[in-house]
């Protein structure tokens, strides 16, 4: 049988579908339920380990009710607080590529026949997902990884299969996490495209309830199952105070005009060197990226020789390995490593892919096990301009 | 009658507790395959039959400690194709190199009422500090798929993938919150090699350096981390000196914190 399609929000075929909707936080469930119903495996935020991360749920129950994060440089904690809220928190340390581009996957495996191999590289049919709780740096994630693993004319077939089984239930953020700059970077904190349904979580006067856009005729489909009522003029502002919170909030953010440039020009720079002695190039922060796509090949045979297996794994360019060519590494140096990070994800990822290679999560800055922050050295590497511009000026 | 001859393969113990030969033991369902497809020539821990060298492999455990052993190993190298060390003791000089930063007559004399019958080296060292070593495996103990591997690789002539990055880079993978970040607790894996498959953290444990040094270890940046979690410097001294004490990186590190 086949699968319903999902639109991708690269195709840019999303549109606010009529006018927004509200129901019941009770109906969160029904919601959950129907999709399950309906054949697919629903995936929400929970609480594992003392952090927030992605798993399958079965009921609005799973969800991280009433949990806060606090987030700052290497540094994650979370507290239960007696309000029973239902998304009050902001990304954890994993991502949907989890589920998109998965850490590690079979992708052939061959038998010896004689002289010859009987290769074998179908995959698995992809079972329907969807996601719940997508923030809007995700969905950004999720489209920067759509433009990079579908667009141009190698597409990756896997993560294809993965993505068109895949519908995606949007949260809109209601507060700020301590490493996000999503605002700055012009990908959130309101989701504005690339969601089948999205929601937002209102909690004023003793009310609790969701106002729910529409972003696809799939969504439109599954909305129509819910009993949602047309939403007031008052819900709305409501559902924007929230985000508005969630903007106010934000302490951090990148200057990205002439980010490109300015990275350029400063290959250089000392910064680098002072980086290098702080970052232990350990991939943490590659790893955590919910953009970040590179991965490596590994084969494998058995003791026999008779058979063969080649996986793809997520691969960082903190490693050696990764810039291993004929000879030799040619960034043998961690500064040079994370130069080739930083410059890639805010200068040469527009040249390649048409934007920046960050959604400004903050995950990179909160999973880095010694803090080092993207924003404080790409204002170090600006301001340096500033300070040697200002300098020549002073000597005039 | 074979027509082809199967490769030889012996297993030598130097200072060590055996568990990496365990490892190769513990291979149950390989174990098999290994048997078909190659001789174990010696190997007295699953064997008395011993046959003589040379040997296409040689797997040698532990460190060496005596002035008998570093003799021995030269024996060994001679009669060996090629030589894979196994474990922290082989590639590193194992936790025994803790008498490496005392007095090993000192402590002799504790322990052994007649220690003048003792004859013992001041210092615990790795096998490639004696003889050239062909190729390395990590761990205390190897990890059991990576001796696989390894063995697979050297049956089919090419490279045994044992990826000299973090332990985080399969902490990630298999999607393990970070316990330094999350939990406040200080972990070894920024700065030790992979291969373990992260162990300890999905225990909510903090990794223990089993794996050694990882390529570019950057030991100053996670010791000035954990003093900001306000690990002592004898904290950071003993976590560095534990299964991997000699290894370079991580000897370096402790002494920089020795008061």
């Amino acid at each position: 049988m086949k699968t319903d399609k999902v639109q991708s929000s690269s195709e840019g075929s999303f549109t606010s579908n009529g006018a927004p909707r509200v129901f019941t936080v009770e109906h969160l469930n029904t919601l959950i339920r129907n999709l399950r119903d309906q054949g697919y495996a629903v995936i929400g935020p929970v609480v594992q380990d003392a952090a927030i991360v992605y798993d399958e749920i079965s009921s609005s129950e799973d969800l991280p009710i009433g949990w806060i994060d606090t987030q700052s440089n290497a540094s994650y904690r979370l507290t239960k607080r007696a309000a029973k809220t239902l998304f009050n928190f902001t990304v954890g340390p994993q991502s949907w590529k989890k589920y998109l581009h998965k850490p590690s996957v079979r992708i052939l495996e061959a038998e010896k026949n004689g002289n010859e191999f009987a290769v074998n590289d179908a995959q698995p049919p992809a079972k329907k997902q969807a996601f719940l709780g997508v923030r809007a740096c995700e969905l950004h994630a999720i489209a920067i990884q759509d433009r990079v693993l579908l667009g141009g004319p190698y597409v990756d077939p896997i993560y294809a299969e993965l993505r068109t089984n895949t519908l995606i239930v949007a949260v809109n953020c209601e507060k700020a996490g301590g490493t996000c700059f999503c605002a700055s970077m012009g990908t959130g904190p309101r989701a504005e495209h690339g969601y089948d349904l999205a929601l937002t979580e209102i909690r004023e006067s003793d009310h609790h309830y969701f106002l729910i856009e529409t972003g696809s005729a799939l969504g439109a489909t599954v909305l129509a199952g819910l009993p949602a009522e047309v939403a007031s003029e008052s819900d709305i502002q409501a559902a924007n105070r929230v985000i508005a919170t969630a903007t106010h909030q934000m302490g951090r953010k990148v200057d990205m005009s002439e980010m490109k440039e300015i990275l350029y020009r400063n290959t250089e720079n000392p910064r680098w060197q002072d980086i290098a002695s702080r970052c232990m190039s350990c991939a943490n922060c590659t790893l955590v990226c919910p953009t970040c796509f590179c991965t490596t090949i590994e084969d494998t045979t058995d003791l026999r020789g008779t058979r063969a297996e080649r996986w793809r794994k997520w691969d960082s360019c903190f490693t050696m390995e990764f810039s291993y060519i004929h000879g030799g590494s040619i960034r043998t140096s961690p500064g040079t490593r994370y130069r080739q990070w930083l410059t890639h994800k805010f200068g040469s990822w527009g040249d390649q892919f048409g934007s920046a290679g960050c959604v400004g999560c903050g995950r990179c800055i909160t999973w880095c096990p010694v803090g080092i922050d993207v924003t404080e050295e790409l204002k170090a590497i600006r301001d340096s301009e500033l300070v040697e511009a200002g300098s020549i000026k002073s000597k005039e | 009658m074979r027509s082809v001859a199967k490769p030889k393969l012996a297993v030598w113990k130097f200072a060590s507790c055996d568990g990496c030969q365990l490892s190769l033991l513990d291979c149950e369902d390989e174990l098999l395959q290994i048997v078909g497809a190659i001789d174990i020539a010696n190997f007295v821990e699953a064997s008395r039959n011993v046959m003589k060298g040379p040997y296409d492999v040689s797997l040698v455990e532990g460190s060496i400690t005596t002035p008998h052993d570093a003799e021995r190993i030269h024996k060994v190298r001679r009669q060996s194709k090629l030589l894979i060390t196994i474990g922290a003791c082989a590639t590193a000089g194992g936790i025994q190199a803790l008498r490496n930063y005392t007095d090993v007559k000192q402590y002799a004399s504790y322990v052994y009422s007649n220690p003048e019958f003792l004859e013992t080296l001041n210092k615990s060292t790795p096998i490639a500090d004696h003889v050239f070593v062909d190729f390395e495996l990590r761990g205390c103990p190897i990890s059991k798929a990576q001796l696989v591997e390894t063995v697979s690789a050297f049956l089919n002539g090419r490279k045994p993938v044992t990826p000299p990055y973090s332990v985080c880079m399969e902490c990630k993978r298999r999607g393990t919150v970070c316990v330094m970040v999350a939990h406040g607790t200080p972990c070894m894996g920024p700065v030790t090699q992979a291969g373990c498959g992260a162990i300890c953290p999905s225990y909510h444990r903090g990794c223990y350096g089993c794996f050694g040094p990882k390529e570019t270890p950057n030991t100053g940046a996670l010791a000035d981390q954990w003093k900001a979690m306000g690990i002592t410097n004898d904290g950071i001294v003993r976590s560095f000196r534990g299964f991997n004490a000699y290894a370079d990186a991580f000897r370096k590190e402790s002494e920089a914190h020795e008061e």
